[in-house]
């Protein structure tokens, strides 16, 4: 190539940084995580036993956290990842709802397989919703979505075959055996809180999270960077309102009885953001963490009534102004701890120290740097 | 080497384009040509534009008016990310690191999404690029914790790891020590050796005297002047325009 040599500032030739590539190998997990493993498993098998021990209203209450717990890891996707502030994903619990009924009642599928069936319609009636939305700019964007929730809950009311304002009884359900009924809820319940962490995590760890995470930091970047973010975002919609239906199924088969005023209520993604405001917007444990203190808050607060609601309002508004990233935020700003191994070290086999770079930097250890 | 860029083959261009921002002509008329391996600088007065033309080129913005074309394909109504995916990396003036994502992952993105490659089969380039970009130490920092230089550095990293074939640069050199612009010098100039073609917007003269093959003068929005880096530099109009009041 014809560089000018005479225009060199330099002078001197210049070393070819490409010749040598030192080795290399990418750390996906650290040693912390096999532990977070074995405690989440240790975690999850102590929920699955909790038929077997403990009271109904126990097994009832439980199913109530898991939904949050769904809820929370859905709407985060849809906010904290696809920068998609919904205001209506109680379309899609609604849609769940309804589903569930449809399935099993109608269409006579085992009430627990009708849970992934309505969840899959969810997903279908989201693939050309999506589009339209998505022409919607920020908080155009929310009233979009609400919109559309109100029309599915209006249209619901007014068709006679669903009951019409009143709702239905998911009379197949509620004709199963007692325990195969709550038991199975729970169990069902609960996988659809575990499948919504797992489906986060699996998405954030694959390329699709990469895209995402970089959606989340930057959008123009982002673009600028060759990522799709339509694609990324619809991939995101649509799981989110598989997630959520399939949450609203549950709901839907603990309380067996639909009515479109609760299942379409927008009160179910207030829960949502509440939850993702405390617990931390952007991550997986956020939503967690904002869900088990959200359940915790209303267990024990929620005979208080309208003070109750006084109170989480205001704790909302601090959290907000105060911790724009949550509880979660907190600790991640403090200890760089991630419990999920969704990130990517790099692991040089021979530290290189190229000049004019500091050598003691190059040893500093990354979030994910150490080997598992 | 005049003769050279002369002959060979056009790889960017733009042609009549024209942007306003609020009844503000901020791009007027720009018709500009990169030839295949060519360095081209370009010089204006704060506001004179440059940015904005990047922006056109990189699909930020769209025109009002004109073409922008890219190895013979009119690329003016190509979404962004297809413009990166087509060959066109981009640097940004005021850094867009993804803050909360390590270098490492921040480069990632863009080996992966701009060449349109598996995540695994990408890191060979990343960790190239993180060699040349000399940021492989800091590979595992938090990007929104890096300085304004290593930000810089990002910047460039990020803009090679996608492997364009066009290298936007929009002052990547400013508020660099001396050292650090003599550093980044011999980075251009092995990039452009390399055979990247390269446009890059540098408020530091020397810097653009050693490393580019031309240099394209822009003020309001217009072409001013362009050819020989040191010929322009030195021409009335450059001069004028300089002294005229608006410093560089
Ligand atoms: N998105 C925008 N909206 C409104 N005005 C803009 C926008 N981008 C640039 N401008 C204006 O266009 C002019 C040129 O800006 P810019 O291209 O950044 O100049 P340069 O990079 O040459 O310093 C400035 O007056 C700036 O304020
Ligand atoms: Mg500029």
């Amino acid at each position: 190539m014809s560089t000018d040599g005479s225009l060199s500032a330099g002078g001197q030739a210049e070393p070819d940084a490409r010749a040598a590539i030192p080795g290399f190998r990418v750390a996906r997990s650290t040693r912390m995580h096999l532990y977070v493993l074995v405690v989440s498993l240790i975690i999850v098998v102590s929920l699955v036993s909790v038929p077997f021990w403990a009271q109904v209203g126990t097994t009832r209450t439980l199913i109530t956290l898991f939904g949050l717990i769904a809820l929370a890891q859905m709407w985060n996707l849809l906010a904290g990842f696809a920068g998609l502030i919904s205001v209506g994903q109680q379309a899609y619990i609604g849609i769940g709802a309804y589903g569930v009924w449809l399935f099993a009642d109608e269409f006579h599928l085992h009430p627990f397989i009708a849970v992934a069936a309505a969840g899959a319609l969810a997903a279908i009636i989201a693939l050309p919703i999506a589009p339209l939305l998505f022409r919607l700019r920020g908080g155009y964007f929310a009233i979009g979505t609400w919109v559309f929730a109100e029309v599915i809950r209006i249209t619901v009311s007014n068709i006679q075959a669903t009951g019409g304002g009143s709702g239905k009884t998911i009379v197949s359900a509620a004709l199963l055996p007692i325990d195969t009924r709550i038991y199975g809820t729970y169990w069902v319940g609960l996988g659809v809180a575990v499948g919504s962490i797992l489906i986060v995590y699996l998405l954030l760890r694959s390329k699709v999270g990469l895209a995402l995470t970089a959606i989340r930091d930057n959008d123009l970047a982002a673009q600028s960077s060759g990522v799709n973010v339509f694609r990324s975002k619809l991939i995101v919609y649509v799981v989110a309102a598989f997630g959520c239906s399939a949450m609203g199924a549950v709901v839907a088969l603990n309380l067996l009885r639909i009515q479109p005023a609760a299942s379409f209520s927008v009160n179910w993604t207030a829960f949502a953001i509440f939850i993702v405001v405390i617990g931390g917007l952007g991550s997986i444990e956020g939503p967690i963490l904002g869900a088990v203190l959200y359940f915790v808050l209303q267990q024990t607060l929620s005979q208080y009534g309208s003070t109750y609601f006084l109170l989480l309002g205001l704790l909302a508004v601090i959290m907000a102004t105060k911790v724009p990233r949550g509880l979660w935020g907190l600790v991640v700003a403090r200890w760089d701890l991630h419990l999920f191994p969704v990130r990517r070290g790099l692991v040089m086999s021979e530290p290189s120290a190229p000049p004019g770079q500091a050598a003691a930097v190059a040893k500093e250890p990354g979030p994910t740097a150490k080997p598992a | 080497m005049t003769a050279d860029t002369k002959r060979s083959t056009v790889v960017l261009e733009t042609e009549g384009l024209k942007k306003s921002f609020g009844g503000v002509q901020v791009i007027d008329d720009l018709t500009l040509q990169l030839h295949e391996g060519e360095a081209l600088g370009i010089v204006g007065p704060n506001g004179a534009g440059k940015t904005t033309l990047f922006n056109l080129i990189s699909g930020v913005h769209r025109p009002d008016e004109g073409r922008v074309v890219f190895k013979d394909r009119d690329i003016t109504h190509l979404s962004r990310q297809n413009r990166c995916r087509q060959g066109i990396g981009r640097t940004f003036q005021i850094p867009k690191p993804f803050a909360d994502m390590s270098v490492f992952e921040n480069v990632l993105v863009c080996a992966t999404y701009a060449r349109g490659a598996g995540e695994r089969a990408s890191y060979q380039r990343c960790v190239e690029t993180l060699e040349l970009t000399r940021l492989t130490g800091l590979a595992n920092k938090q990007a929104g914790k890096l300085t304004l230089l290593n930000r810089k550095r990002l910047e460039l990293a990020r803009a090679l790891a996608g492997d364009p074939s066009v290298l936007l640069l929009d002052e990547i050199a400013g508020g660099l020590t001396e050292v650090e612009v003599e550093e980044l010098i011999l980075t251009i100039r092995e990039l452009h050796a390399e055979g990247y073609s390269i446009i890059w917007i540098e408020h530091i003269v020397h810097a653009l005297l050693a490393t580019v093959d031309r240099i394209y003068a822009i003020s309001f929005g217009r072409k001013l002047i362009d050819g020989d880096p040191s010929e322009v530099m030195c021409s009335d109009e450059v001069q004028a325009c300089y002294m005229g009041g608006t410093p560089i």
